[in-house]
């Protein structure tokens, strides 16, 4: 069982992907398949680019064992008024900043739940977001 | 096609992984979408774009691709080049517009995505 957590600066665009940058390192060096690595880094860093655009702050707290990976996104911020509406694709209350950079048009949510094992969210409106991504090792499902 | 035919059709430059101009490509995309980028499932993509953030880097670094074009006289910083060399991303400038850019690698037999 490995665990590793990693700060997420709210705002901070220079160095959004820092941690499913290191997360992807991790999975290379155990030998993950690279289907997987895929799956999964795409679905962290779109997570660390919710928490980046939308929160105050927050953190990735990444376990690895043998058969799985589990990613928690936890952020203090406006959180999620209507998570139903957050999963619409094209739904989306991002900044104008936030679309310089690539991003908000309401995609994020939608893909990671097309990438991830298992998407989990939890939001307290006013306080935070918990997001929680699953992903099996020894499989090659979810194309 | 190969990156050194891709530069050849473009007139372009590469700033970033010039010792990798054998690479090869399959299918090309282009967009200043990074979310849409992100939704690609295809290997051996080049990207095309005219974002030129880290954010550009970091959604090539994520998506395993390999090969960037910049369209439009976009041009990539310090750090994005430090960031692509690490990650073994060539990076490749180009002046002509997205549209040309890509009009010119369609017409050499470079296919789309979708």
């Amino acid at each position: 069982m490995e665990h590793h957590e990693f700060n997420i600066e709210g705002g901070d665009f220079s160095r959004a992907g820092y941690a499913s940058s290191q997360v992807k390192k991790i999975l290379k060096q155990m030998g993950v398949d690279v289907g997987i690595i895929k799956r999964t880094v795409v679905a962290a860093y779109e997570g660390e680019v919710n928490v980046v655009a939308h929160a105050y702050s927050g953190a990735m707290y990444v376990d690895i064992n043998r058969d799985e990976v589990q990613i928690e996104l936890r952020d203090e911020g406006p959180g999620i008024e209507d998570i139903e509406q957050a999963m619409q694709e094209g739904y989306s209350t991002a900044s104008s900043a936030v679309r310089e950079m690539g991003f908000g048009a309401g995609m994020g949510l939608s893909n990671m739940k097309k990438n991830a094992d298992e998407l989990h969210i939890e939001s307290e409106p006013g306080k935070g977001t918990k997001v929680v991504i699953r992903m099996l090792l020894n499989t090659t499902t979810g194309d | 096609m190969r990156v050194s035919e891709i530069v050849q059709i473009l007139d372009a430059r590469i700033i970033c992984g010039e010792h990798r101009t054998d690479y090869t490509i399959d299918v090309a995309f282009a967009s200043d979408l990074m979310s849409d980028v992100l939704t690609l499932k295809n290997d051996h993509v080049l990207l095309i774009t005219g974002l030129a953030n880290m954010q550009t880097i970091r959604t090539a670094e994520m998506s395993d691709i390999n090969c960037i074009v910049f369209a439009r006289n976009k041009k990539a910083g310090k750090e994005m080049i430090a960031l692509a060399e690490e990650n073994d991303i060539i990076l490749i400038e180009c002046r002509y517009s997205m549209f040309k850019t890509c009009g010119l690698l369609y017409q050499a037999g470079v296919q789309p995505i979708y």
